[in-house]
């Protein structure tokens, strides 16, 4: 099947204007007819459902966890994106367009793009209106900070509980149509597979998570808002019950999936203390706002801070290398994630991590104290050169900006970053990869939708900081609600849609023969055990560099270890209960697959473009090299095996932004 | 560290349940008590028993989906925190350790330490939101100041993750705190004025046909609470409450 994005004619600042005006409308008596299946209820799918059911729609919206409220966009910390320019710094939708573009390094679709730029005013207005306490100046108007890869601040916050905020204002819009009874709500549940009839996305199987009972659920569409899959990682900042599932059962029915291999390396978390660790904590971008990253210069130092001889606040200004202040004056700090991660496994590789495993570096705080306490000493008409005074006044600054932050490094590390730097290292936090939507957000399913992080348009190859939450409320509640509507025009007299056909039946029979075997299997190993074995051959091959030679036997040791998880993987209990290790298994089962694919994705891409570095393709200077002849979208066609996959392409046309090397120096 | 786990294990919601003893070896202070709790479930695993059922997800502090009552203190003996950010090195070698489920008639145990706290989302669904349809012309964000003091203390209320701490340690299971959380961060903000009474009204009415006990001002709540949401919370939702019942 031939790939068609569907981007609408004219010009770009026009077409969404006029591709809403073009595109058919359900009148609101019709709306009472059509079911809409949602699956996630994250910032994308939670705010779908409560739009979709504000229009008119019958809703049934589905999450694995205990409530709608604990999708993991509840823990994105630092802010969301909006070409609002209440700072007056020269912002505008077409910079923020052209931010995202470049950011992604030119590997994003620009006519996406461009309408998230469009949409993201939109989403602050419908936010505050609902509730969402956003950080706000002494005037009583809303503040806000900056972040990596731009030159404005245009990051709205709420202290570092952005998406806390965000999503409980998505679950207050949900609430108010459960509470309607629009939304009919199906906590605990996790889908497993699509049904598709006579070609279209006509329902889902899913599993009942409490009792084990599977059920068929039918609507005229279904919308994926089921985030990324990071966790193929295993160690990754996801949640522990973060999965591919959903997006992979639907690739195997169908659905192309694009660009696997752009994952996001995330330059601020805390470093891996041990084998035991289950996942890592991410530390928000907004502390570059303020902290000033830094290894020693010299080797003797590092040794000497990793023997417990030294302490990091022993070295002078001369002994520490700000080496991102160094290599990109321009951004210093703030440049974007991709880069600051390779930045930091550069001077780890070199032998400048300053933790026992050698992989990590600091982010100190003490200038930002200094500077803010000096700042408010001045305010109170106080002595600026009471060290002790503006000491204890930039922490209390610095405490409003950051505290949850501090609080969560303090219990983790057990050590106080207000007073010693803080160690962070990169790790695993989102996937710019995901199942292709064309402009409508429509799959190659026709009926199946896919929003937020599962699907993969609009960052790239990297996405800049405070755009994931701009890009889930974007496509849930300004995009898909009017795009869907174009589609299920079509379904007005269709009518319910019956469970009880060939269809549904069979899919059903897929999942309980998936199940059975899995409980039945009586092998000897945890499912933990193959989820963190597959995740080290993702880190060290798949990770923060890549190349050909590594990917090969990337592929060849993900085959073997699949293999070796369905003859020897154990699920204890039964089907019919609560059984944790059984949805694991399921949810492993599907990155097996997922891992394979990813890695041959990267395989492909013989370039380097954002979160992709593949070490056969850098400038002299180390940084990233793109390659015209891959200016386009990798999208998947499964046929079997992953191995199988039939690579489509989409290519990309930039029209309204120049092509050219990403700089940040 | 070497430790003596006392786990409630309860098949299902029908079962009685009891305390069942696992010791447990090589515990790292490092690890989080959930990571503790990975090894156990590792090891009953691969010898043939069943693990433990607890629940959790984000294990960064803010889903709100862990909820061990530890040593009889929800979310353990650390201030500020969940159970997933609960670490070993609180704990001493030797330590004998109780684990039990939330314990509260409106939060039914499901199994082990699973408990159904949809009673929560029940009471959000009856007020806890600001009726506004998402239109794309709502007014401009910045066209109504809100008063920086109101704006934070908004934010303070509206950073409760619905864990249900307050709840289990409440000697009457009463959800006061929950309610109060959500019922002052609208009633702070303009936006949230409109229909403040008719919230504070339904909220409060569905609070009680679920089951949750009454406020006796003890004050566990607030001291259990991770997010540190405050009593005056309850003083303002019942200040709303009596308002709202004088208005009729």
């Amino acid at each position: 099947m031939a790939l068609d994005s569907k981007i609408p004619q004219g010009p770009l600042a026009d077409k969404w204007t006029n591709h809403k005006n073009k595109i058919d409308l359900v009148n609101p008596a019709n709306k009472r007819l059509i079911d809409v299946i949602v699956v996630g209820t994250g910032l994308a799918g939670g705010s779908a459902a409560a739009t979709l059911a504000e229009l008119g729609y019958n809703v049934k919206a589905f999450c694995f966890q205990d409530s709608p409220r604990r999708a993991h966009s509840i823990a994105a910390q630092g802010g969301i994106n909006a070409a609002k320019n209440y700072q007056g710094d020269g912002d505008s939708t077409y910079r923020l367009f052209y931010d995202t573009v470049k950011g992604g390094d030119y590997r994003s679709r620009e006519a996406n793009v461009y309408r998230l730029a469009e949409v993201s005013a939109n989403i602050i207005d419908q936010c505050v209106a609902q509730g969402v306490p956003f950080a706000r100046e002494y005037g009583g108007l809303l503040d806000n900070r900056s972040f990596g890869g731009v030159l404005v601040s245009r990051t709205f916050y709420a202290a570092g509980q952005t998406g806390q905020q965000l999503l409980l204002g998505a679950y207050s819009a949900m609430n108010r149509q459960i509470g309607r009874g629009k939304i009919k709500m199906y906590n605990r549940h996790e889908m497993l597979d699509v049904v598709i009839v006579d070609g279209k996305a006509r329902g889902i199987i899913a599993r009942n998570l409490v009792t084990g009972e599977i059920e068929r659920h039918s609507a005229h569409a279904v919308v994926l808002g089921t985030g990324g899959y990071g966790n193929v990682f295993f160690l990754s900042t996801n949640a522990m019950g973060s999965n591919v599932t959903a997006a992979w059962k639907a690739h195997k029915r169908g659905a192309y999936f694009a660009n696997p291999c752009y994952t996001q390396i995330h330059p601020t978390c805390i470093p891996v203390s041990g084998d035991h660790q289950s996942k890592l904590t991410l530390m928000s971008e907004s502390l570059r706002n303020d902290g000033r990253i830094w290894v020693p210069k010299n080797l003797d130092d590092v040794i000497a801070i990793r023997e417990g001889r030294k302490k990091p606040t022993d070295l002078s200004e001369e002994e520490r290398d700000y080496y991102l202040e160094r290599r990109y004056p321009a951004f210093g700090n703030l440049v974007p994630r991709d880069v600051a991660s390779r930045a930091a496994k550069e001077r780890a590789d070199a032998g400048y991590g300053v933790n026992a495993t050698g992989e990590a570096v600091y982010l100190d705080f003490a200038a930002a104290i200094e500077r803010y306490g000096k700042e408010q000493a001045i305010v109170k008409g106080l002595d600026t050169n009471d060290k002790a005074l503006v000491q204890k006044l930039g922490k209390e600054v610095v405490k409003t900006k950051y505290g949850n932050l501090f609080q969560m490094y303090e219990k983790i590390v057990d050590q106080n970053p207000y007073e010693t730097p803080m160690m962070i290292y990169p790790a695993v936090h989102y996937t710019m990869g995901g199942i292709w939507v064309d402009y409508n957000l429509m799959t190659t399913i026709p009926g199946l939708y896919a929003i937020g992080e599962a699907n993969f348009s609009d960052h790239g190859a990297n996405r800049l900081g405070a755009s994931a939450l701009m890009q889930g409320l974007a496509d849930g509640y300004f995009v898909l609600p009017y795009t869907i509507g174009d589609y299920l025009a079509d379904d007005i007299r269709t009518g319910p849609i019956s469970t009880d056909t060939k269809e549904f039946e069979d899919a059903e029979k897929h999942v309980r023969d998936s199940i059975d075997k899995l409980i039945n299997n009586n092998g000897t190993k945890s499912v933990d055990y193959f989820h963190k074995r597959l995740g080290k051959i993702m880190w060290n091959e798949c990770g923060m560099a890549r190349n050909e030679e590594g990917l090969k036997q990337a592929i060849e040791d993900i085959r073997t270890l699949r293999e070796e998880f369905w003859n020897d993987v154990r699920v204890p209990g039964t089907a019919n209960e609560l059984n944790e290790e059984l949805a694991k298994a399921g949810r492993v089962a599907d990155f097996l697959e997922l891992g394979e694919l990813f890695a041959k994705d990267a395989l492909q891409r013989e370039e380097s473009a954002g979160g992709h570095f593949r070490e056969e393709y850098q400038t002299p200077e180390g940084e990233a090299k793109r390659r015209k002849e891959f200016q386009y979208v990798s999208a998947w066609e499964y046929k079997g095996e992953p191995k199988d996959a039939v690579l489509h392409k989409e290519e990309l046309a930039y029209e309204n932004i120049e092509v050219k090397e990403r700089s940040y120096k | 560290m070497n430790l003596t786990l006392k786990i409630w294990r309860q098949k299902d919601a029908n079962d009685n349940g009891k305390m069942v003893d696992y010791p447990i070896s090589n515990v790292s202070p490092d690890m989080s008590f959930l990571e503790m709790l990975d090894v156990l479930n590792t090891q009953l695993i691969e010898s043939g028993d069943e693990p433990v059922a607890f629940d959790h997800d984000c294990r960064e502090g803010i889903c709100g989906m862990c909820s061990l009552y530890i040593n009889g203190e929800a979310h353990g003996p650390d201030r500020g925190v969940t159970t997933c950010q609960l670490h070993m090195r609180k704990f001493k070698d030797g330590d004998t350790i109780y684990i039990e489920p939330w314990r509260a008639t409106a939060f039914p145990v499901i199994k082990d330490l699973v408990v159904d706290r949809s009673a929560f989302d029940r009471i959000q669904h009856a007020g806890g939101f600001i009726s506004v349809n998402t239109s794309g012309n709502t007014i401009d964000a910045n066209a109504i100041p809100v008063n920086k003091h109101d704006a934070d203390d908004a934010f303070s209320a509206a950073t409760c993750i619905g864990c249900g701490a307050c709840v289990a340690s409440c000697k009457n299971s009463s959800a006061m705190l929950f309610v109060g959380a959500k019922v002052s961060q609208f009633a702070l903000l303009p936006q949230g004025q409109v229909e403040a009474a008719d919230r504070v009204m339904n909220m409060v009415k569905q609070m009680d046909e679920e089951g949750f006990g009454n406020c006796t001002n003890t004050g566990a709540c607030e001291v259990e609470c991770p997010k540190g949401i405050s009593l005056e919370n309850i003083a303002r939702m019942n200040r709303e409450y009596l308002s709202a019942s004088l208005k009729g």
